[in-house]
């Protein structure tokens, strides 16, 4: 009886230590593509702004690793992403991007207003090519490597703190 | 000062998370063949929905699962089998995007659950007979 007696304020307890341990560490939100280390799924997206060519899959297993950024103009961290993304471009990195559900007017703007990193820029107006890699929001970047192969995801924007990870898993993609 | 900040949040514009285009013709059209629609009704009950993650992608009001449920319908429409398109998106997200979980070495605590508890409770049942007994 005497043991028993303790039952409950044990399982209180686990039940505190539970709670406790979900508020230190809280769950990760995110989901990733299952897709790393597996070949890009052939597609093929129309040009999302005048003058500068669409993207398939085709133009990402060109010999050298290239970044693909999913991003849209009514995404606001895609806005404070920009000026990282610049950054790479200007060190070299060959960056392309899928433009979710977006409008061809839309997408001029917003490059014109926080720049243009771009070589090419795939329009994906119904989310179909997002879904069929595994990205579940943007902005998302994938590292592709020369093979065509998705070697790495960044899930969110890519933050300036995040810039050494990006090269490095570019190196890596070589 | 309260005033004028009500009159600042009344003038405020809502961010945006949401695009300018409309939603895809399949996500909230149903498709002609009911048995078709029945099929996929059905499987979009069991996905998740990647943006609000507690909901299924036929319950959800995001984008994203517009389009997932346009997706949904046109393989079916293809005559892809509802498990084909299940197994699709499960390569993509992992079981995590289906309600339905595997049955695998991690996910069997969930189904020995309900037979475990069923003997605990046989099991105090018993110890009460025998003592009114």
């Amino acid at each position: 009886m005497s043991r028993a007696r303790f039952l409950p304020l044990i399982v209180f307890a686990l039940l505190v230590v539970a709670v406790a341990w979900r508020l230190a560490t809280p769950k990760d939100d995110r989901v990733a593509s299952k897709l790393e280390g597996q070949k890009l799924p052939a597609f093929a997206l129309p040009p999302a702004v005048p003058g500068k060519p669409g993207l398939s899959s085709a133009d990402l297993a060109t010999g050298s690793p290239r970044l693909v950024n999913i991003f849209a103009s009514w995404c606001v961290p895609c806005i404070a992403e920009a000026p990282v993304l610049l950054e790479l471009a200007r060190r070299g990195v060959p960056i392309d991007a899928i433009a979710i559900r977006d409008k061809p007017e839309d997408v001029a703007a917003f490059l014109a207003r926080h720049g243009d990193p771009f070589q090419r820029i795939g329009s994906d107006d119904r989310s179909q090519v997002q879904i069929a890699l595994g990205s579940s929001g943007v902005p998302e970047s994938f590292v592709i490597d020369r093979k065509g192969v998705i070697r790495a995801q960044h899930i969110g924007p890519i933050m300036p703190q995040d810039v050494p990870a990006i090269l490095q898993a570019m190196e890596e993609a070589k | 000062m309260r005033r004028a900040l009500l009159a600042f949040l009344l003038v405020a514009a809502p961010l945006r998370a949401d695009s300018n285009l409309p939603p895809s013709r399949w996500a909230n059209e149903q498709l002609p063949d009911a048995r078709q629609e029945a099929a996929a009704t059905a499987l979009m009950q069991e996905l998740r929905c990647l943006v609000c993650q507690g909901q299924s992608i036929a319950d959800s009001d995001a984008e994203l699962a517009g389009d997932m449920r346009a997706l949904v319908r046109e393989r079916i429409a293809r005559g892809e089998r509802p498990e084909a398109v299940r197994a699709w998106l499960v390569e993509r997200y992992g079981a995590w995007v289906s309600y339905r979980p595997p049955v695998e070495p991690l996910s069997w605590p969930l189904y020995a659950a309900p037979v475990a508890l069923l003997i605990a409770g046989a099991w105090l049942l018993r110890g009460r007979f025998r003592r009114r007994g």
